[in-house]
């Protein structure tokens, strides 16, 4: 059984600075990982033999909501800059432990490495993220929408808190 | 039976109308699709159980919609299904009829201030008859939007059809 900081120092020994602890050293509750290298920390872990993190439970987006408000005339709102993130749950079903890792990427170009080819479980959860929050990842064997219509209006994700609804789908009153 | 009149001594003689004649044909056989979406097909499926028979009222479940009369809309509808709901209403020949059960169907239900993929009210896709509240609502209810639907079929004119 290993905790959260014995993994990040040896993910540390490896990658350097790509992984950092998060929110701070003082409170180890995560590991945070840079977009790009997301695959190599996930396939280090995955197959390390200290480690084995063959499960992955849960990969979820959030939307931070840190950038700045711009009102729009009719009441609502855009966010412009910030961050959006992405959250995996990993698993070791062998050695009982668990970790976090945390991706954050800008929210106007939001593009971060696919791990399915490390945990085939991953699909359509990352198509779930893509679908609903507009994360694109990259390497993604079908990268398309999953709980909205196939041919939704680009660009338009649900769960971004600056999102609204459209007027009309394929002739159907939406709101 | 009760507006169909015997008026001769043989009982297997009867004199009605057109109209009553096959106004009391088409309400006592709906035939419905079966077509459960959500929660509610829990409770079409308890109201077509043993308890509160639906079969005893006529209405047996088909698997296609070019068998059936009626369909029962029960459970929440997203933007995706009523495209395919429209498809399959437009499948049933006439005449035909509509039962939206349930408030997800009704006007979007629990979902219709935030849902952003359920379409509010199954009524801007196809034409509906009789609206059943209720989250879910009781096979009582829905037993009742029943025979309702029976009280409209009854008043129908052949020579003006009903759509």
């Amino acid at each position: 059984m290993k905790t959260t900081v014995e993994i990040f120092e040896a993910l540390k020994t490896n990658f350097g600075e790509a992984v950092e602890l998060y929110p701070s050293p003082e409170k180890p509750e995560s590991v945070k990982v840079t977009p790009s290298e997301i695959i190599n920390v996930s396939r280090f872990l995955h197959d390390n033999e200290a480690f084995l993190f063959d499960s992955i439970v849960l990969l979820s987006s959030v939307d931070d909501a840190n950038g700045t408000k711009v009102s729009l005339p009719d009441g609502s709102f855009d966010i412009q800059g910030g961050t959006l993130s992405v959250v995996y749950h990993l698993e070791s079903i062998s050695f009982r432990h668990k970790i976090t890792l945390i991706v954050k990427t800008d929210r106007a170009n939001p593009v971060v490495q696919s791990v399915t080819p490390v945990w085939n479980g991953a699909d359509w959860h990352e198509r779930e993220a893509f679908d609903l929050m507009g994360i694109i990842f990259l390497n993604h064997p079908n990268l398309i929408r999953i709980l909205m219509p196939y041919d939704w209006y680009d660009g338009s994700h649900p769960l971004r808190k600056d999102y609204r609804n459209p007027e009309f789908y394929k002739g159907m009153k939406v709101n | 039976m009760s507006f169909l009149e015997t008026d001769f001594v043989d009982e297997n003689i009867i004199v009605t109308n057109v109209n009553d004649l096959f106004n009391w044909a088409r309400l006592s056989s709906l035939w419905q699709v079966g077509f459960g979406l959500a929660c509610c097909a829990i409770e079409m499926m308890a109201t077509s159980a043993a308890h509160y028979d639906f079969d005893r009222f006529g209405v047996i479940p088909r698997p296609s919609p070019r068998h059936s009369d009626i369909i029962i809309i029960s459970g929440t509808v997203t933007l995706k299904m009523a495209l395919r709901i429209k498809r399959i209403y437009e499948q049933i020949p006439d005449p035909k009829y509509v039962i939206s059960m349930g408030s997800c169907s009704n006007s979007g239900g629990p979902y219709w201030e935030h849902g952003y993929h359920v379409l509010k009210g199954m009524d801007r896709v196809v034409p509906v008859d009789v609206y059943v509240p209720g989250c879910p609502p009781r096979p009582e209810a829905l037993l009742e939007g029943l025979l309702k639907l029976r009280d409209k079929i009854k008043y129908e004119r052949v020579a003006t059809p009903n759509k």
